[in-house]
């Protein structure tokens, strides 16, 4: 009998993040979130189990192959880290940074069951940030195979396909609407929780391989897809996302002073609102902000609020702490810089003064009953409980709809009852040669979960393409 | 990036640029708009495709220069280009043959209205103009307009020319004449739009303005643009920028058309400043 091994010492507490201190972050946009040093790193790497059968890699949407990044890291082999997470990911800097990973790969760590799951995001982020900083390596073009793809929307589906088919050979090029690529990680995700210059780096990178980025090119208006397929496009992919506003659609909604979550957070970062004079689109805010909602979009807009100056900013959403679709980090980073929140309210109508601004707020309170179809318990309102909070701001941020230009100009698309686009498990549409993925397919999702969808999409393009050139 | 083909003064403040842009050229139609970014910091602003030329790729723009965004444009020369030109938006007017139409432009608004006059005319309608601005020096496209229409009538605030006071007294007077419109366009200042609707609504013509709200995106994102039409919010960028006047909550336009006013004010006079110094 072989003597037993030595257990590896379990160091069960993941290596703390170093953040800026909440006193301070409220009065900038530069990244809370510091970053491991390399010691730091290194230390967190080493806690890493090496599984034989690792579940982690399940957990991710790309499929990473998470134990093997972390083992050339510990090796310091930064370069074929990187390169091997690259393998699967064209977006690491991003995705290190908003990716739900507690929800995915940490979820299902063998050290999350007696401790802190090994910080992979915090890795990820830390490989991706080295590179940044010595230079990004980018392989060889790879030959041409005469094949020719258009993507719609550059944003984390539309990014992550292009870079895919790309390196099989195929021409690739993306239309983007707006005048910058990265779709919500541009306009939506806010500098102090992504810089926009990674944003910018990570689809530099996709261009660097070769694919071509057309911005300000609104696929619907300036082509239609049947017009793509014409001008010799092979395939199509539709990766245009969620980005319609919604609205509570209550007395009082078009008072001044009340922005879309979308319109705020489109000013802010990606018009850079926050610099006005320096640029020059304005944003105002007023004293005493409400931010109506409960996901990660609802508390980028009120640490957004907060950093333009708010006195007070309140979050205002229907059902309870233990509901919010927010991920818990954010809930905290939010909470630790001073906002609050009002749990089981309701806004029912908006007050505004002689001017047409808005000045108060009138909500009524909730309750939970039964579980709804979503799993959660169903807010109920409690008769007679209105009451009315003063506020000269207000940004609405409930949930987006998706983009529905392509569904209304694309003859024959079919499309789903609540304007999604129909798509297979590998993203093909009714019709050929046109795909679909992220946002637009599933309704308003993850970051990751678009770009898993977008590379199963470019393996389904590209065996469609190599089959119909057979 | 868009380069600017030709450029001219129209009226003291009132400038037009033809800019190369050959994809917007093929797809533009009578009633839609472009989003523009001027340059890096630029912010984004729309304007109506007043003209377009496919052979040439080109499309043609008429704006006052009011704010920072059009006083920077106005100050770019030929040759010089513009960083983003995105289009067409929005909703094409819905041209076809009606009979007898009133296209009616106020101020600026008037290069809106004639691409839709030329459109009306070519549909076969007779078409009937009417076109006002504060005093004569501030008259644009009359001649253009002249051609795209049957008859056409001037309106002047301060009578330097032609009929001394409102295009909607001009309209009014035609109705009560027996012009039997089977539909009025309006385009132009959000008072003058709404004083038109109020001319026709006893008279139950059928009215279209084009909306001009504060716009960002020009894409259906942000809802900047949400008008009520009648008890709807709509988005003047996806649903319109035409809407039936006699349903339009012009009031709270125009209050929504001011949230910014200060904040323009401070920007219009950095710019200013700016200019200043640079010339010393």
């Amino acid at each position: 009998m072989s003597e037993p091994k030595a257990k590896p010492k379990l160091q069960k507490q993941a290596v703390q993040i170093p953040k800026q201190a909440p006193e301070v972050r409220i009065r900038n946009f530069n990244e809370v979130t510091l970053g491991y040093t390399e010691e730091q790193a290194l230390a967190e790497a080493g806690r890493c189990l090496q599984c034989p059968k690792p579940q982690c890699i399940q957990g991710c949407p790309v499929e990473i192959d998470i134990p093997v990044f972390i083992k050339l890291m510990k090796e310091k082999d930064y370069g074929a880290a990187i390169r091997k997470i690259k393998e699967k990911n064209c977006l690491p800097a991003i995705c290190g940074r908003v990716c739900p990973q507690e929800e995915q790969c940490q979820k299902l760590c063998l050290l999350g069951k007696a401790g802190d799951a090994v910080s992979i995001g915090r890795l990820e982020r830390f490989l991706a940030d080295w590179e940044r900083q010595t230079g990004i390596a980018c392989s060889e073009e790879a030959p041409s195979n005469g094949k020719r793809v258009a993507i719609i929307g550059a944003g984390p589906a539309g990014l992550t396909a292009a870079a895919d088919l790309v390196k099989l050979g195929h021409e690739v090029v993306i239309f983007e609407a707006l005048h910058r690529p990265g779709g919500v990680l541009m306009y939506g995700i806010p500098e102090f929780r992504l810089p926009k210059s990674i944003v910018q780096a990570e689809a530099d990178y996709v261009k660097k391989l070769g694919v071509e980025i057309r911005a300000s090119c609104l696929v619907g208006r300036t082509f239609t897809i049947p017009e793509l397929l014409k001008q010799g496009f092979d395939a199509v992919f539709i990766g245009t996302g969620a980005g319609l506003p919604q609205f509570l659609g209550i007395p009082g909604e078009n008072f001044g002073g009340i922005y879309s979550a979308n319109e705020f957070l489109i000013r802010v970062n990606l018009m850079k609102a926050y610099t006005f004079p320096e640029c020059d689109t304005p944003i105002r805010i007023g004293k005493k902000v409400a931010v109506i909602g409960g996901g990660n979009v609802t508390m980028d807009s009120a640490r957004s609020a907060l950093r333009l100056g708010a006195e007070e900013v309140c979050i205002v959403y229907r059902r309870s702490r233990e509901e919010m679709p927010a991920r818990q980090e954010e809930i905290e980073n939010a909470e630790e810089e001073g906002i609050t929140c009002k749990f089981l309210a309701n806004p029912t109508k908006f007050i505004g003064d002689e001017k047409g601004w808005v000045k108060a707020m009138e909500c009524i309170c909730m309750e939970l009953g039964p579980p709804d179809e979503s799993g959660r318990r169903r807010p109920i309102p409690v008769k007679g409980s209105e009451f009315v909070m003063d506020v000269d701001t207000i940004i609405v941020a409930i949930g987006r709809t998706p983009n529905p230009i392509i569904q209304s100009t694309t003859e024959g698309l079919a499309v789903t009852k609540w304007g999604t686009i129909v798509a297979d498990e590998n993203g093909k549409t009714n019709i050929e040669g046109v795909y679909a993925g992220g946002d637009i397919v599933t309704g308003e999702a993850t970051v990751i979960s678009a770009m898993g969808a977008g590379k199963k999409a470019a393996k389904a393009i590209h065996e469609y393409l190599m089959r119909k050139n057979s | 990036m868009h380069q600017i083909v030709s450029k001219k003064e129209l009226a003291p403040k009132i400038k037009l640029l033809e800019i190369e842009a050959p994809e917007i050229a093929e797809k533009a139609k009578a009633g839609q708009f472009v989003i523009l970014r001027i340059d890096e910091n630029g912010e984004r602003f729309p304007l109506t495709i007043v003209d377009w030329d496919k052979k040439k790729g080109t499309i043609t723009l008429i704006f006052l220069e009011i704010g920072v965004s059009t006083e920077k444009l106005g100050a770019l020369k030929v040759e010089d280009v513009i960083f983003d030109v995105l289009g067409p938006l929005g909703n094409p007017s819905d041209i076809k043959k009606y009979g007898s139409v009133c296209v009616i432009g106020g101020g600026v608004g008037t290069a809106s209205a004639f691409p839709i006059a030329r459109a009306f005319k070519e549909a076969g309608n007779k078409v009937v103009s009417i076109v006002g601005a504060k005093t004569a020096g501030l008259l644009i496209l009359e001649d253009e307009m002249k051609k795209a229409s049957d008859e056409l009538f001037i309106s002047t605030d301060d009578g330097s020319k032609a009929h001394k006071g409102f295009v909607s007294d001009v309209l009014k007077t035609l109705i009560e004449k027996g012009y039997g419109f089977d539909v009025v366009y309006a385009i132009g200042p959000t008072v003058m739009m709404r004083a038109v609707a109020e001319t026709t609504r006893p008279y139950g013509i059928k009215t279209i303005v084009s909306l001009n709200p504060i716009m960002v995106d020009g894409m259906g994102m942000c809802g900047a643009c949400r008008v009520s039409v009648g008890d709807k919010t709509r988005f003047a960028c996806v649903d319109g920028p035409e809407f039936d006047a006699h349903l339009v909550n012009f009031g709270e336009l125009l209050k929504r058309q001011m949230v910014y006013m200060s904040e323009e004010k401070a920007a219009l006079q950095r710019l200013q400043e700016k200019k200043c110094t640079h010339y010393e």
